[in-house]
């Protein structure tokens, strides 16, 4: 059973997307509501894949991904982005630091289900 | 010579006998000869009608293959049909799961606090996660004034929202008629808040409490979908008993509170 970290501060989408990794992954859903919060549960339980959001106080989902990627013993964990930001400098700003894919809100249950089965199985 | 005379007549005797022999046995040979060649003919006919009855009989059986080829082929056919039917009936039915946990996350979290401002919250992030709406505003109708008043929004600064008059523009027909308004141009960027792109009435049953306005989709939302519609109809409903729901209950938690000090101030001892 594959663990996933869903870091959304909106409580609406976090409870939609663990809904959806709950029920067609059949996955353990870890919740974090920033960055900062997410880093805390990384160091403390095994992840295997990250759907984190960009726009969230206190650490944004970015900031996030730079510090997973820069750190030995997260760095391979796969990262996913959901967020509003539709521009494509927003996407290729995300890939450059490491992101893996990048899907924009509102999000379609069906392609997140799909993607995420490519990094977790 | 008479011994001879006997032994010539005895040697033409056995000569005749021996030449009756030849002769038997040349007719012997003879016709063993031709049962031979009778007996070649009849095996090379029975050979022959063998042949034909072996072709006939694998002609029978290759007929007979094909036609179970043909039925198997059929059964395959309907087979996949049926399974692209089933492919199509579960992506139908996944979509349909999809678009119930939405709606049922969404009213989860409408009705998951009585806390006002909470309220909002959760509606505004309905809109913009679930809908895609950049640019939006909430506005709540004053009875007293018959005014629309904007409580809530996102990309908007509250303040820049005008007050609406009751059947004024859009927004005011909304609230009027309790009717939804979509534009035919969803990408249009609009500017001007007094001409929304979608203006949706927030009703409890057929009382309107408020509207929600949308000036802007997000870049990537270029059309609503049928779960859009059905999430508006969510809105439209319990976003409206939510925001009522919790607007009087802070009221009353007002009231409480105002009528609890003045108990208390009541019940102090008066100081001589």
């Amino acid at each position: 059973m594959p663990n996933i970290l869903v870091v959304e501060d909106s409580p609406t989408m976090r409870q939609l997307i663990s809904f959806a990794m709950r029920r067609v992954s059949n996955a353990r859903v870890i919740e974090a509501s920033d960055g900062v919060d997410a880093l805390k549960k990384l160091s403390s339980q095994k992840v295997d894949l990250i759907l984190a959001d960009i726009n969230m106080p206190v650490m944004d989902g970015l900031k996030l991904v730079s510090l997973v990627r820069g750190n030995p013993a997260m760095k391979d964990i796969p990262v996913i982005i959901i967020t509003t930001e539709g521009a494509e400098e927003d996407k290729n700003r995300a890939l450059s630091i490491g992101a893996n894919a990048y899907l924009t809100k509102p999000i379609q249950t069906a392609e997140l289900v799909k993607l995420v089965g490519t990094y977790v199985k | 010579m008479e011994k001879e005379s006997m032994f010539s007549k005895k040697a033409e005797e056995f000569l005749n006998v021996f030449r009756r022999g030849e002769e038997f046995s040349k007719e012997i040979l003879k016709e063993n000869e031709r049962l031979r060649f009778r007996l070649a003919e009849l095996e090379d006919a029975l050979s022959r009608s063998g042949d034909e009855a072996r072709s006939r009989l694998c002609e029978e059986r290759v007929k007979q293959l094909e036609d179970e080829l043909g039925s198997l082929r059929e059964g395959i056919s309907r087979v996949e049909e049926e399974n692209k039917d089933f492919a199509s009936k579960y992506v139908e039915v996944e979509e349909e799961n999809n678009n119930l946990a939405n709606l049922y996350v969404a009213s989860y979290q409408l009705h998951s606090t009585l806390d006002f401002n909470e309220v909002l919250r959760i509606v505004l992030e309905i809109i913009i996660n679930l809908i895609g709406a950049e640019r939006f505003g909430i506005y709540l109708l004053d009875e007293k004034s018959n005014e629309l008043m904007a409580v809530g929004s996102e990309g908007i600064a509250e303040e820049d929202l005008p007050r609406v008059r009751l059947g004024d523009g859009i927004i005011g027909k909304v609230a009027r008629d309790g009717e939804s308004y979509f534009s035919d141009d969803l990408s249009r960027r609009e500017e001007s808040l007094d001409r929304p792109i979608v203006c949706i009435p927030l009703k409890i049953k057929e009382h309107v409490i408020g509207v929600l306005s949308i000036y802007t989709l997000l870049t990537q939302k270029k059309a609503f979908s049928h779960m859009d519609f059905e999430l508006f109809n969510l809105l439209a409903g319990h976003a409206a008993t939510a925001i009522f729901s919790s607007r009087l209950y802070s009221q009353s938690e007002r009231k409480l509170t105002t009528i609890q000090s003045f108990l208390d101030l009541l019940k102090e001892k008066p100081r001589r």
